[in-house]
């Protein structure tokens, strides 16, 4: 076998990519739920009917897109300059832990400087927390991964740490979480029926602002230069550290509005399953949209819809839910192969 | 009956056709040059050669036999040896382990070292390459070095040893010791393909020489009846001159070093250098490889900051250093490097050719917003006016030639009409007509003005390009002489360590390690 690169790839090819990729997972799922015991089809069918054949599944899919798009766009910047950020469910927390500590009662602000407010806050903190790591990184050359992934942990034991001690609402009966966020804090809804809230909205907006950052600034062109070639983008005048610092703040700050958005948005308070793994998601999020902030919201969605799916599925078939994690597992798999083979060509003899 | 000869090699990659069935042969005892640009398909055919690369058509043979492709092991096995451009050495070993190195059965219980050291001294006897057995490679000369190399080949008992561009790291004298041994070799009986791009080199050691040009053999002659016009143009497909220096008054003083050290991880990579360049003039850095050059220019791209003494440009001091700094200050820079540190090849033409002005009005606004369309008006003209052969601004800047990569380099760099400007290696790896391109615009520099600190690894080069010459040899300079006053041999002893000679010239000995 010989993997030769191809002159030119097509627009075709790079947009059929993802396609070919969730069509392969789909594909190789199928013999996860034939083992299972359920006919093929008829779990898609119920799969996808979960996700999108009501008005209430399509609700749900839209609300659970809302932190994997700010988790997503949290990888997708951060990769872009090679700063490999490991941490968005901790920076997520960082998020809704400082929503929760503004916006709980200890300032009063009409709705519309609250929720903003509350936003800039929650991702301050998220871009905070990374700022060890990315000095670890510019200055010492300690590898990100690890930093960023057990920072994770570390903030969870603190989230943890509050709402059994501190933070804890003596309302709440027992249940281990903080005090519901002031009613002028809490994200509108956006229909009158359902949890879809204007944390949408935000999302959206925020994957065109990086966007557009990443298209029409320096910032974005030195982001870019950095992760492609760090030191041609020194050779020509840009700080290296200063560029991956300010990226590392960015991302932070996307991940924490996911948490600002959950609390804020959804939950109306701070728990520790606020999160089922939104941060590591968004990695996955990140890669099938290979980077591009707008294709950050499509495969949100997706993967949102296969979730949300897969909670409607193994309720009905006897499948279990974590079908839908293998399915995100193989679609990631999927979309490296299918975006190398846009970018190679493969000869067997 | 040749000892080795290609038959109908043809090899593609995609569109590119690399080998377009070419058929040559070498007899015993010969020397065979093989000459060609880069791209030419030189090395594609040497790893065919090897078993690097399967042909898609056509075959080896060695007298007469047929060597399985794609195998490294049957290309040993046949009697091809390969004495790579990049030593393949490993450093902490000694010259007898590294020569050994492959040869030895995996799960033998003890090795046959004795053996192996009297072949080896009998080899080293036979041929006239002296080595110290157990010196630790890391210790050696680079001329050294490559004398292992060879010798790992013959002591794996090759009859045809590939040689690609060997005297690329090694001064004058080393390269007239090289092809001593080669012809001590030709001599015995073994044959030499002998791949180069200098055509004084090809002439003066090889017996034929095969041109080759866009994949395919354009010539092959008789090296007593060839000469330096007929293969240049040979291997170029057209007439070409390189332009020369004409004299010219120098100016006022642009750069000016005075006891600049740079200090790196063994000891001083400069050690108080002291120079003085001119408006108008060419200063040539000759010298072997990491004997600071690489230091000198981080120094003068803003990469790094002198730990002793001082800078100065255009008679101010610096006391920042930064590309950024340079930049301003009207330094026009050309990296040793193109794909490395001169472009980001995954963006684009326009990206690249504006990355050192971005953040200055007209290339964008508020030092924020790019101005993409003055950005592309710009790139349009530069494209124009330096000769950039791409599909237009758009375009990936790594689809782009090696030569139209180093115009757009050229362009980002001299456009600004710098003062003064840092060529580090400007032509390496370029075909005949961009190295003409390049030194044409470098002397149109030196006509308008600029002075013009010249690094390169080809003596060459220096020598054809510079008013005045100065040797880097383990972070010191020797001169700069003015071209005249030296002699190549003299250069060449410099290169090599020892003490600098002519007027002016340190009465110091040169460093002992």
């Amino acid at each position: 076998m010989q993997i030769e690169p191809r002159a030119h790839v097509s627009l075709w090819r790079a947009g059929l990519a993802p396609v070919a990729a969730i069509a392969a997972s789909l594909l190789i799922g199928s013999g996860l739920i034939l083992w299972a015991g359920e006919p093929v089809l008829n779990a898609y069918g119920l799969l996808f009917k979960g996700a999108l054949g009501s008005s209430f599944a399509l609700k749900e899919t839209l609300t659970r897109s809302i932190p994997l798009i700010f988790t997503g766009l949290a990888a997708a910047v951060a990769f872009r300059a090679k700063f490999y950020n490991i941490g968005a469910e901790g920076q997520l927390y960082c998020g809704a832990l400082a929503a929760s500590f503004f916006g709980t009662g200890l300032i009063g602000l009409p709705p519309i400087l609250m929720v903003p407010f509350l936003m800039l806050v929650g991702a301050l903190a998220g871009g905070a927390i990374l700022i060890v790591p990315v000095l670890l990184k510019t200055h010492l050359k300690v590898d990100e991964v690890v930093t960023t992934l057990l920072l994770n942990f570390v903030i969870l034991l603190m989230v943890s740490y509050l709402i059994e001690g501190p933070w804890k609402d003596p309302m709440a009966l027992g249940w281990p979480q903080a005090a519901p966020i002031v009613d002028e804090g809490v994200f509108p809804k956006l229909l009158a029926r359902g949890r879809l809230h204007a944390g949408l909205i935000f999302a959206v907006v925020a994957a065109v602002l990086v966007w557009a950052l990443m298209r029409f600034t320096i910032w974005g062109y030195q982001i870019r230069a950095v992760g492609h070639n760090p030191s041609a983008a020194r050779f020509s005048g840009i700080n290296v550290e200063r560029t991956v610092v300010r990226t590392a703040l960015i991302s932070g700050g996307l991940a924490g509005l996911a948490g600002v958005s959950e609390v804020a948005g959804l939950k109306g308070y701070l728990t520790l399953d606020l999160s089922p793994g939104f941060g590591y998601t968004g990695i996955a999020v990140a890669m099938l949209a290979q980077l591009h902030p707008i294709g950050v919201i499509a495969s949100a969605l997706f993967l949102s819809a296969v979730y949300v799916g897969a909670d409607a599925m193994s309720r009905a078939a006897n499948i279990p839910t974590y079908i839908a994690d293998v399915l995100v597992g193989l679609s990631v798999l999927a979309i490296l192969v299918s975006v190398m083979l846009t970018r190679y060509r493969i000869h067997w003899r | 009956m040749p000892i080795l000869e290609f038959r109908e090699i043809t090899k593609r990659f995609g569109d590119l056709v690399a080998n377009d069935r070419i058929s040559l042969s070498v007899e015993a005892g010969e020397i065979l040059a093989l000459l060609g640009e880069n791209g030419a398909g030189k090395t594609t055919l040497m790893n065919i050669l090897f078993g690097h690369y399967t042909a898609d058509a056509g075959s080896v043979l060695v007298e007469g036999a047929e060597v399985p492709p794609g195998s490294t092991m049957a290309a040993l096995a046949a009697g091809i040896g390969m004495v790579h451009q990049h030593f393949t050495l490993a450093g902490n070993l000694t010259v007898l382990d590294n020569i050994v190195l492959g040869t030895e059965p995996l799960r033998a219980l003890r090795q046959n070292r004795a053996a192996a050291r009297a072949k080896l001294a009998r080899l080293a006897g036979d041929f006239g390459l002296a080595v110290a057995p157990d010196k630790p490679v890391g210790d050696l000369s680079v001329g050294e070095r490559q004398r292992v190399e060879i010798l790992k080949a013959l002591y794996r008992d090759a009859r045809i040893l590939i040689l690609d561009e060997p005297t690329a790291v090694l001064t004058p004298q080393e390269a007239d010791d090289l092809f001593a041994t080669l012809k001590r070799l030709t001599a015995k009986g073994l044959s030499i393909i002998f791949i180069s791009h200098k055509l004084h080199e090809i002439l003066k050691i090889s017996d034929r020489v095969v041109v080759l040009r866009r994949g395919r053999i354009v010539g092959a002659v008789a090296t007593a009846e060839a000469d330096r016009a007929m293969l240049a143009e040979m291997m170029v497909g057209r007439a070409v001159t390189r332009p020369s220096l004409e004299p010219m008054a120098a100016g006022a003083p642009v750069l000016e070093l005075a006891g600049v050290s740079v200090f790196g991880g063994h000891g001083p990579a400069l050690d108080r250098v002291d120079l003085t360049i001119r408006a108008h003039e060419i200063v040539g850095i000759a010298g072997v490889a990491g004997n600071g050059q690489g230091a000198l220019a981080g120094l003068l791209s803003g990469l790094s900051r002198p730990d002793a003494g001082s800078v100065a440009l255009f008679g101010e001091t610096l006391t920042r250093f930064s590309p950024r700094d340079m930049v301003r200050r009207g330094v026009g820079r050309i990296p040793e490097d193109r794909h490395a540190s001169g472009v980001v090849g995954d963006m684009a033409v326009w990206e690249n050719l504006v990355s050192e002005t971005l953040s200055d009005p007209p290339a964008s606004r508020g030092r924020a917003i790019i101005d993409k369309a003055a950005c592309l008006d710009r790139t349009a003209r530069l494209i124009e006016a330096y000769d950039i052969r791409c599909e237009g601004p758009l375009a990936q800047t790594k689809l782009l030639s090696g030569g139209n990569m180093q115009k757009l380099i050229l362009a980002r760099a001299l456009s600004p009409e710098p003062t003064f400007i840092l060529a580090n290696q400007p032509v390496r790896g370029l075909d005949e007509g961009a190295i003409a391109y390049v030194q044409t615009r470098l002397l149109e520099a030196r006509r308008g003005g600029a002075g013009i600190l010249l690094i390169s690894e080809d003596l060459d080069e220096v020598l054809a390009l510079s008013d005045r010459v100065a040797v880097l040899y383990h972070g010191r300079l020797s001169g700069p002489f003015d071209r005249a006053e030296v002699t190549i041999q003299q250069i060449g002893l410099m290169m090599a360590g020892h003490a600098a000679v002519g007027s002016g010239a340190r009465a110091e000995p040169a460093h002992a390690d």
